[in-house]
């Protein structure tokens, strides 16, 4: 193409595509969603020195309608988990949901009555997290990895694909439970 | 009282394994659980005066001390009195307004599911504080799984007011006179008791979608 | 008479309005003449209510005319799972129930397994010492995030900066000896799984002289500052009449200046050869708790210094071997291990030695029938473990009274007739740790 070679010095091209991805990862505004143990950890992250701001990610909303991510930080409960819902309902698209530790992940070693073994049960996840608590660097990687996911993100026509096939491959996917992993 | 030391349950084998080809010779064992066996008087340190002056204190309110006072155990140098479950009121009132007892603070109260023991099914332990006399005590009552009502000491330890539904909450122990005797900890409309012993671990539905965790011991399996 | 944005609903009191979010200009036009009370919901996603807590409040104009606490949005079932595991990997649950003081909640744990055991005098001196030890350092963080999470909800921004500054201080010292950030099960029935490592105690000689300066910055900027003192002086009143009836511990009954500390009125662990003074204050306020703090993290930095000179060398587990975990545990670069000695020992010399671990760690110990309660004074006041064996390898039932559970009792106590903002730094003089009430 000579599109390039006729432009003034200074000016870039990228699709659209690209460019909302950067504007949207380097400003992803999480909402606080602080429930246990790995509260304190993210609030530790948001800290002096973790600093998550240098990444462009210090403004918790408290509000869930002005934030794009939701870090759910801790075990779930079956007493919270509709809440947690309505919470992921009120934030407005797109917005991406980041699992932080082990019990948000699967539940953890509360495998009980009293804890949803697992957000994915209650709200479609991003990111996961391991760790019991993840320490606030694995925090920052994780977020660092969803930037990049969101980087690439599609938009548009090629996004509604993108869904379609996501969720084509999805039901094809055998449950967990029947999973054999290395040992197939 | 012979009643009430006798067996709880009876254990064979270890590893709780029945009829096995286990050949480790532990498989005949066989061992019985009983309960907190009842301590004779003089039970030393300050419990012998305490008792007395509950006895005092109760027969001033024309009660037989031996009816009331079930059974008293020490254990690990910790005093419990058992107590028969429709007086629970009237001995708490005396801990507390005795002057030789004074039991100012009453730390809440726990309960601990035996199915085993036929007709007291379900015990549940207050443990008191004063801070007066700097001493300890614990107050028990058994109940039957089929009617555990027991009164509320809401009126004498007003902080009892939580701890009394959550036990509620996870035992289905019903605190007569409670000013609002509802679910704490679980969701409202929750059913069953978690805490019974009866109650599984796992295993129940996630509210959301209907979904059911599998219990721990049937969640993965290699073949 | 409806508005278009809150549907309105008839009720035995009257109408009810149901407003989520919307104009409020148009409901208050549409509810003119009517008897205005206010129901406002706040929580359990909130981030001033200290945690997972749901309030009710009734209003009036900004007056709060009745608050009913909603809890149980983190209720974990660690009571019920502890009885499906044995003794020792209980302490595993337990700390992560009161996550801002994990080795509080071990210890009186463990400290119940062993008067059932009948071993408490048989866990070695050091083993207790660095059990106060690292009792001693967490009061410190747990007043720290205290003081930060109690200043972030009053807008004192920079006490927050500052709290979270010093805990990461702490949090390397707890890393450096049991390997974990949080959430350490460290300490074991029967002693502490492993030994101070190498340079520990100057670490931490290091640390507590640092901290002795840069807690002062808390104190700098909030004792005697006319916006805090406005904001907390004379709030969240309770007295000692009050704390007695709802049984309110810890920082809060020591504002109203009984010296009630159980490190003190009955000391565990070897607590009455340490020399501090109780910190009380006599005005039942939000100021006087936050003073308490303040001293407490003073007292608590001394206590660990007295602690370092009371450490002498000795096992940290005890003698009894079919109690004591076999694997001596060691800190490796990824984290708490068993000792390499111990693995080539096992499998290569003894097959005694073998089936000894094989059995304790599988099945665990053998705990007689009985029932004790044990406590101990945790940052936030009187925290007990009841703990019921019925002579098997795991417990039967443990129950905990947890401080922060019995102290939010007091919300409607400390928070009613007073305006909503005095409801929050009420509520955050309690400090409340919602895992603890829930559990
Ligand atoms: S993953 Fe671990 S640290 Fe995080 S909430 Fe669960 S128990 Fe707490």
């Amino acid at each position: 193409m000579g599109l390039e070679e006729k432009l003034p010095s200074g000016i870039l091209l990228t699709t659209v595509e690209k460019l909302a991805g950067y504007s949207r990862k380097t400003s992803l505004w999480p909402a606080t969603f602080g429930l246990a143990c790995c509260a304190i950890e993210m609030m530790a992250t948001g800290a002096g020195r973790f600093d998550l701001a240098r990444f462009g990610m210090e403004v918790f909303r408290a509000s869930p309608r002005q934030a794009d991510l939701m870090i759910v930080a801790g075990r779930v409960s079956q007493k919270m988990a509709p809440v947690l819902r309505q919470i992921y309902d009120q934030m407005a698209s797109p917005k991406w949901v980041l699992a932080m530790g082990v019990c948000a992940s699967s539940g953890g070693m509360f495998n009980n009555y009293a804890i949803v073994q697992g957000v994915d049960h209650v709200v479609p996840v991003d990111m996961y997290l391991p760790g019991c608590p993840p320490r606030p660097e694995m925090l920052i990687d994780a977020i660092l990895k969803l930037q990049e996911k969101i980087q690439n993100e599609k938009m548009g026509s090629a996004k509604r694909e993108e869904i379609v096939l996501n969720e084509e491959f999805a039901r094809k996917e055998l449950p967990l439970l029947e999973r054999k992993g290395l040992l197939a | 009282m012979t009643e009430l030391t006798r067996g709880l349950e009876v254990r064979e084998g270890s590893f709780g394994v029945h009829g096995s080809p286990d050949t480790s010779g532990y498989g005949g064992l066989r061992k019985v659980v009983s309960e907190i066996p009842a301590a004779e008087p003089p039970f030393g340190s300050w419990f012998d005066k305490a008792v007395l002056a509950l006895s005092k204190s109760l027969k001033a309110k024309d009660l037989m001390p031996e009816q009331v006072i079930e059974k008293v155990m020490i254990y690990r140098a910790e005093l419990t009195l058992m107590i028969a479950r429709e007086h629970l009121l009237t001995v708490m009132q005396s801990l507390r307004d005795e002057d030789e007892l004074s039991f100012e603070v009453c730390l809440g109260v726990a309960g601990v599911h035996w199915p085993e023991e036929q007709g007291r099914e379900i015990h549940i332990n207050y443990p008191l504080l004063s801070m007066l006399h700097n001493r300890r005590l614990s107050v028990e009552v058994a109940l039957p799984v089929k009617d555990p009502r027991v009164a509320s000491v809401t009126s004498v330890y007003p902080g009892n007011n939580w701890h009394e539904r959550e036990t509620y909450d996870f035992f289905g122990v019903i605190f007569v006179g409670h000013p609002g005797l509802t679910r704490i900890l679980m969701p409202d409309d929750w059913p069953g008791f978690p805490q019974r012993k009866d109650y599984p671990l796992s295993g129940v539905d996630v509210e959301y979608k209907g979904a059911i965790i599998p219990p721990p011991d049937e969640r993965r399996w290699y073949t | 008479m409806t508005t278009d944005y809150a549907p309105s609903i008839e009720t035995t009191e009257g109408t009810v309005f149901n407003l989520s979010g919307g104009d409020w200009e148009s409901l208050v036009t549409g509810v003119e003449g009517e008897q205005e009370r206010i129901v406002v919901n706040m929580g359990p996603q909130h981030p001033s209510t200290h945690g997972v807590l749901r309030l009710i409040l009734e209003l009036d104009g900004e007056t709060v005319v009745q608050v009913r606490p909603g809890i149980g949005y983190l209720h974990t079932g660690i009571e019920k799972n502890l009885e499906f595991r044995n003794w020792v990997q209980g302490v595993t649950f337990v700390t992560r129930m009161d996550y801002l003081s994990p080795f509080f909640n071990e210890t009186v744990y463990c400290m119940g397994v062993e008067k059932l055991l009948g071993i408490s005098d048989q866990v070695p001196e050091r083993a207790k010492t660095l059990r106060i030890l690292m009792m001693e350092l967490n009061r410190i963080s747990s007043h720290l995030v205290a003081l930060a999470t109690g200043g972030m909800e009053l807008g004192a921004l920079t006490a927050m900066t500052f709290g979270f500054r010093d805990r990461e201080l702490i949090l390397d010292i707890f890393e450096m000896v049991t390997g974990l950030r949080m959430n350490h099960a460290y300490v074991r029935p029967g002693g502490v799984s492993c030994d101070l490592p190498p340079g520990a105690v100057e670490k931490i000689r290091a640390t507590v002289k640092h901290l002795r300066k840069s807690t002062q910055d808390n104190v700098n900027i909030l004792v005697g500052n006319q916006i805090w003192l406005g904001r907390t002086k004379g709030v969240g009143y309770l007295d000692l009449q009050g704390c007695l009836a709802l049984g309110v511990t810890g920082p809060v009954l020591r504002a109203t200046g009984v010296p009630w500390d159980l490190r003190k009125t009955q000391p565990y662990l070897g607590y009455e050869r340490y020399e501090f003074e109780v910190q009380t204050q006599d005005t039942c306020d939000a100021y006087g708790r936050f003073l308490i703090r303040l001293g407490e993290i003073a007292e608590s930095l001394n206590l660990v210094d007295q602690a370092l000179d009371f450490l002498e060398p000795g096992p940290v587990m005890i003698e009894d071997k079919s109690i004591a975990w076999p694997a001596q545990l060691a800190l490796g670069a990824d984290g708490l291990g068993n000792s390499q000695e111990h693995i080539a020992k096992i499998m290569s010399q003894s097959m005694e030695a073998l089936i000894h671990h094989f059995k304790l760690v599988t099945e665990g110990f053998q705990v007689p029938r009985g029932q004790v309660y044990t406590a101990v004074e945790s940052p936030r006041g009187e925290l007990g473990a009841f703990v019921v064996s019925d002579d098997s390898t795991r417990p039967y039932r443990v129950h905990f009274r947890d401080p922060s559970f019995s102290n939010l009792q007091a919300t409607p106590a400390v928070g009613e007739g007073g305006q909503i903002a005095d409801l929050i730094a009420a509520l955050a003089s309690l400090d409340p740790v919602m895992g603890g009430v829930d559990r």
